[in-house]
């Protein structure tokens, strides 16, 4: 009949709106500013710095400014620069670490290449969107301080790729104890002199344990 | 104490013209006529202006809900000063006038839209002694300073010189043409059984209750169903509201003869288009649901102007809600709706009417034969007329690669 399609048209209409009212299917609109949509875990925007020590995050950076990343940035947006001295790292062992690293957020393409090359394990990708500022310029270029976040922060919005990371470190660390050991072990078995190695090892051991529980556990 | 005295004089009925009583009460006795006048008038515009502003706000939080997002809800409590901010945008913008345009007819034509689509709501009465000005032709003064709004149009459209704007103008006119007359057929059936153009004398003609229940409003006929329905479409067409928005048709002629006005002017289109709005669905209320009749006796305590408000109200939702549902029209197949569609049913619906009106002194069984003639004079035309002008176009196949 001419006008049924009118009138099955106006019941449509009319159903999502009561709908409106009671049905969150019919309601999908998340009002921004004051509700945030939960993000999936795999989505990724800017690199940042991961810190092993949240109180001390310029000490415990993972980075030792082997300029690996920049190099490989297709837009040359990373700049560093090394330090002339080295300092102790998270794990007390005596590393060069970056005097200035910086990121140009506005050249930035978020295309992860970065993380990829790390052998460091020591910048991931960030989930901020919220990145508007006033100035275009300063604002824009991230300096170390701001890029630095600790691991517990890596580990709340990716905990996949944290734990994982975790445990390939502990695993790595453990490697290179028992092998420490081992040639421990060798030197002590030849009638050797006492390595300087040796006791600089036992100050390895406390310090990462403590902040990683959580990560090998994961 | 309401209950005793007749519903024509209850205190909450005569609020109004208390209060009018109360101000020209304080005005010299010559120039009382006038501030009564003026009173009206000052009144039918803050009013209307009100509706305005909140129908825009309606319009976008119910569009908003049917598509699935709460419309305005920033500028006040849910978005209530939206309106206000929206005028004082409108008012604050750059007022552009194309070099090229006429400049006088391109200032002319909006004034003249608002203008004549306010003239309409003099004739209607929005209340049992709610009326600006009684004419005794006052159906057809109003569609009189209906038919002007397009001439309105027609000026915007030909003052731009703009190819979008004039192309909207022929639309306009073509539009004006096609849905002019079966509005007009539509209403001559209520003027017939009525006896009057006045508008007074027709809602008078719809007042009294079948068992104390059923109002003798005309929408609750055969032909003033039809008659109802016709006349809705038509107004649909003739305030330029989806699906006959063709003049504006923002996909194809950027927004039509609103394409070079800006700022005020701008908004003074937009004001028009309500106003003509509720102008014609304030029409419908009065020629086809009673006026300001209540739909049952026991119902007659509340005064009549909120019950012309409900109904006004209601109408207007629906304008709402079918420009949410459906698509704009083509042009050939807006001229083919009213030249082959309406206007064969709506001289049959005058037939309808008249036969009505006729066999008014039938009764007992020749009732029933008296609905069963009516009921089959509607429906099967219209099905028939249905079934041939869709044979081969509807119901339409859609193939997917």
């Amino acid at each position: 009949m001419l006008g049924s399609g009118i009138l099955q048209g106006l019941a449509v209409t009319a159903k999502n709106f009561l709908g409106s009212y009671h049905d969150p299917a019919r309601y999908t609109t998340v009002e921004y500013p004051e509700v945030k949509q939960q993000l999936p875990e795999a989505f990724r925007n800017f690199p940042f710095l991961v810190t092993e020590n949240a109180t001390d995050p310029m000490g415990t950076l993972r980075c030792v400014a082997c300029q690996i990343c920049e190099k490989e940035c297709p837009p040359q947006c990373i700049f560093i620069e090394k330090s002339k001295d080295k300092k102790p790292d998270a794990n007390g062992k005596l590393q060069i670490y970056p005097v200035v690293f910086a990121i140009d957020t506005s050249v930035c393409m978020s295309c992860q290449i970065c993380v990829e090359v790390c052998p460091f394990d020591a910048i991931k990708m960030d989930q901020v969107y919220e990145i508007a500022t006033t100035d275009r310029f300063d604002a824009l270029l991230l300096n170390r301080e701001q890029l630095a976040k600790p691991n517990e922060y890596f580990h709340q919005i990716h905990p996949t790729e944290a734990a994982e990371v975790d445990a390939r470190l502990a695993a790595d660390r453990k490697a290179a104890e028992e092998k420490a050991k081992a040639a421990a072990a060798a030197k002590a078995a030849l009638p050797a002199k006492p390595a300087p190695a040796p006791v600089a090892k036992p100050a390895v051991v406390p310090p990462p344990t403590a902040p990683q529980s959580p990560g090998p556990a994961a | 104490m309401i209950a005793t005295l007749p519903p024509a004089e209850s205190w909450l009925e005569r609020f109004p013209l208390l209060v009018r009583d109360w101000i020209t009460g304080h005005l010299p006795e010559s120039l009382g006529w006038l501030a009564v006048s003026l009173l009206a008038i000052v009144v039918i515009l803050a009013a209307f202006g009100l509706l305005f502003a909140y129908l825009t706000l309606a319009e976008r939080k119910i569009l908003g809900r049917i598509q699935n997002r709460p419309g305005p809800n920033r500028t006040g409590w849910f978005g209530l000063l939206q309106p206000f901010a929206d005028g004082i945008k409108a008012v604050t913008k750059e007022d552009v006038v194309p070099r090229e345009a006429d400049a006088v007819l391109h200032f002319l034509a909006p004034v003249l839209l608002v203008a004549m689509s306010l003239l309409g709501l003099a004739v209607i009465p929005f209340g049992r002694h709610l009326l600006a000005a009684n004419l005794e032709a006052g159906v057809l003064y109003f569609f009189a300073a209906g038919a002007a709004t397009e001439l309105a149009v027609f000026m915007a459209g030909w003052a731009s010189h703009n190819k979008y704007s004039l192309l909207a103008a022929m639309r306009a006119l073509a539009q004006l043409i096609s849905y002019e007359l079966p509005l007009l057929l539509s209403v001559v059936p209520v003027v017939m059984l009525a006896g009057s153009l006045s508008t007074t004398h027709i809602v008078d003609a719809q007042g009294g209750w079948t068992f104390g229940w059923i109002p003798h409003w005309h929408v609750l006929t055969p032909w003033g169903f039809a008659g109802f329905v016709m006349f809705m479409i038509a107004a649909l067409a003739e305030s330029n509201r989806s699906p006959f928005d063709l003049p504006e048709a923002e996909s194809e002629l950027i927004a039509g003869h609103l394409t070079e006005y800006s700022g005020f002017k701008y908004a003074l289109f937009f004001m028009a288009e309500y106003f003509g709005m509720c102008g014609l669905s304030a029409m419908a209320v009065t020629l086809f649901l009673g006026g300001w009749q209540a739909p049952c006796a026991f119902l007659e305590f509340i005064p009549s102007y909120v019950w012309f408000t409900a109904k006004l109200l209601t109408l207007l939702l629906g304008f709402i809600w079918i420009r949410a549902t459906l698509p704009r029209l083509r042009m050939d197949q807006l001229t083919r709706l009213a030249w082959k569609f309406l206007v064969p049913l709506t001289l049959l619906n005058l037939a309808n009417a008249a036969f009505w009106s006729l066999s008014a002194g039938w009764s007992g069984p020749m009732h029933w034969v008296r609905w069963a003639i009516a009921l089959t004079v509607v429906v099967g035309p219209f099905l028939l007329l249905g079934r041939a002008l869709t044979a081969g176009v509807a119901p339409r196949t859609y193939r997917y690669a």
